[in-house]
């Protein structure tokens, strides 16, 4: 054992011995850290960069509005449509989920199971729930629109459910008492006065499952792949064009062209994607912080 | 007591038989539209375990030829050739468990550093942006990060980084020769690293901004530095939580189809050399399920979809599990 230093009161303060050495690892799992963020950014800087430098050569008039060979207008329009049907099955079920979860069953063992079944179904590998919907309503009949629907809608589901039973019951109790106290039926209370409340939070929730289930392409490949890419067509009972399939047909062909076309696509379903999101985010923090004030 | 005098709801003006009537009325419309709401709401409640069982049928009730035909050999089996009728998910479930674990491998303590950076480092501006910047993450979809994967990420990975971890680490088996393409496992799981780690990156954000504060100061105060309080306090509190995100996350590697038949070239047998191509089940589905015709391929399909719904069940129960029984806001009220 060393001979303890001698003590200096006019030398710096400086860390020293072990506490420099601890202060030295603390400082490098800090950079550490931040490199690690920075690094996560600069990865979707770089994705989203490749997407919109080599996607806005393809974007034009034509592109937009027209079908093969030219553009992709038809599945534009089939996306929007096949989204559409999917989030009109998934938005009223998975309220009334929420609503089940929030005002009829809160904190009973019923709920715990509801909501690790929507856990569970929101694990659902997405080409698994492709496979259930080939099985359930293609196989042996034709490919459709409405197939993809009720696949995004499985998607959709658990995703709308959580976010809206978050926003419900950031309800404050003294609503739900006060129109109780009124000598107000249950099911009026709930449509007059908490679903009106929480509409905002259910809206931006259900935009975000929509952002998620626009671009889900697993699915699709198998309930709704084989299409015209030429014609416009809404009827969603035969098989209609739609992005995700595009871009995965056209980037399994080595044809720069096609590459060029995939790119296009991928910036209109980016760009969309990536508006829906982060909007819907900053309207479900306003409407967050306006309800717990 | 008469439920019309003294509901304030029901007195609707003047009185008299007419009135009585109308609350009669009101009062029949409102018994059965709180029993129409309630009845909706177990309904849609139920529906979603109504889908999992469907699901869970489909699956078997689709694989049954395979399952009968090949039996539990199948899991081992390594051949593939849909030409000769014979199938075996062995070399899948192997690229499956090997792709998603080097994902988690790589993604895991990446996504724990960003949730530390986000919780505890960052000042709240900047984590303000950085948070939904990483969410966003997650957001793009899987099919164009396949196809940027392909033409940008692959071609980088087979000139620069195989090369690289060759030279440096080609002692280990897994880091073997790079190949002529840049599609393979090592590949793959580069794409699925991109996926997971948002997803666990998140959740470890929101499990370490819920560490009490007065936990962490105390440990400040007893001269612990930074790192020396998340490793003390954070993550040991949290460690139950963070372990649960894994899961998810692995569980999402695990499923993710469309990325990873883009750019892990479609191989059908098992190499120790991440940098050779192979083939998940996830994968397998989405690149031949569309083109099969026999009967059997479609069944062994469907079987492969069987392993992966049970494989994607038990990681989700296990991470709910360890989340709920191991939940430290339990331990601290105790």
């Amino acid at each position: 054992m060393s001979e303890p230093a001698s003590f200096d009161p006019t030398a710096p303060l400086i860390a020293s011995g072990n506490l420099r050495r601890r202060r030295a690892v603390s400082r490098v799992t800090e950079i550490g850290a931040t490199a690690a963020a920075v690094a996560a950014v600069a990865v979707l800087g770089i994705v989203v960069f490749t997407v919109v430098s080599r996607g806005a050569k393809a974007i034009s008039f034509d592109f937009l509005f027209t079908g093969e060979p030219t553009g992709i207008g038809p599945a534009i329009l089939g996306t929007v449509l096949i989204v559409l049907v999917a989030t009109a099955i998934a938005m009223p079920i998975g309220v009334l989920i929420a609503l089940y979860l929030t005002e009829f069953s809160a904190g009973s063992r019923v709920s715990r199971v509801v909501r690790s079944t929507l856990d569970l179904m929101n694990g659902l590998p997405s080409i698994i729930v492709g496979l259930f919907i080939f099985a359930l309503l293609v196989d042996h009949k034709q490919q459709s629109g409405i197939a993809g629907s009720v696949a995004l809608a499985i998607i959709e589901l658990p995703l709308i459910a959580r976010g809206s039973q978050e926003i419900l019951l950031l309800v404050p109790n003294s609503l739900r008492e006060a129109s109780d106290a009124l000598g107000v039926s249950r099911w009026r209370s709930v449509v007059g006065v908490i679903l009106p409340h929480a509409l905002g939070g259910i809206v931006t929730s259900t935009v975000l499952a929509v952002a998620r289930a626009a671009g889900e392409t697993a699915p699709l490949i198998l309930v709704c792949s084989v299409f015209d890419p030429r014609k416009f067509s809404l009827n969603i009972f035969e098989a209609i064009p739609n992005i995700p399939v595009t871009i995965f047909t056209l980037s399994e062909e080595a044809n720069p062209e096609g590459f060029t076309r995939a790119w296009g696509a991928s910036l209109i379903l980016v760009s969309a994607i990536l508006f829906a999101s982060l909007g819907a985010r900053a309207l479900l923090a306003r409407s967050r912080a306006r309800m717990t004030q | 007591m008469s439920g019309t005098a003294t509901n304030p709801a029901y007195v609707t003006g003047g009185n008299g038989g007419r009135s009585a009537r109308a609350a009669d009325r009101l009062r029949r419309i409102d018994r059965v539209g709180d029993g129409l709401l309630y009845g909706l709401c177990a309904l849609a409640a139920l529906l979603g375990a109504v889908v999992l069982v469907l699901v869970a049928y489909q699956m078997v009730h689709g694989a049954s030829p395979a399952i009968s035909k090949f039996g539990l050999g199948f899991l081992t089996h390594t051949t593939w050739q849909p030409n000769f009728n014979v199938f075996g998910a062995g070399s899948l479930i192997y690229g499956t468990v090997v792709s998603s674990f080097v994902a988690l491998a790589i993604g895991g303590p990446i996504a724990i550093a960003i949730g530390l950076f986000l919780s505890l480092l960052a000042p709240k501006g900047v984590s303000g942006v950085i948070s939904p910047l990483v969410e966003m993450l997650a957001a793009i979809p899987s099919v164009i990060l396949g196809f940027w994967g392909i033409l940008v990420l692959a071609p980088f990975v087979q000139s620069t980084l195989e090369p690289w971890l060759h030279d440096t680490l080609g002692f280990i088996p897994l880091f073997g020769p790079p190949q002529t393409t840049g599609a393979s496992v090592f590949t793959a799981s580069l794409i699925l690293t991109i996926m997971i780690v948002p997803i666990i990156a998140s959740i470890s954000r929101d499990l370490f901004l819920a560490v009490p504060r007065e936990m962490q100061d105390g440990a400040s105060a007893l001269g612990a530095t930074r790192w020396e309080v998340v490793r003390g306090v954070v993550l040991p509190t949290t460690a139950s939580g963070v372990t649960a995100a894994s899961l998810l996350g692995l569980g999402r590697a695990l499923g993710e189809a469309i990325a990873v038949t883009q750019v892990i070239g479609a191989g059908s047998e098992i190499h120790a050399n991440l940098f050779e191509t192979g083939d998940t089940l996830a994968g397998r589905i989405a690149n031949q399920f569309p083109g099969a015709v026999t009967e059997m391929h479609k069944a062994s399909l469907y079987y492969l979809g069987v392993i992966l719904l049970v494989i994607g069940l038990l990681s989700n129960l296990l991470a709910q599990w360890i989340g709920r029984r191991f939940d430290y806001t339990r331990g601290l009220a105790k």
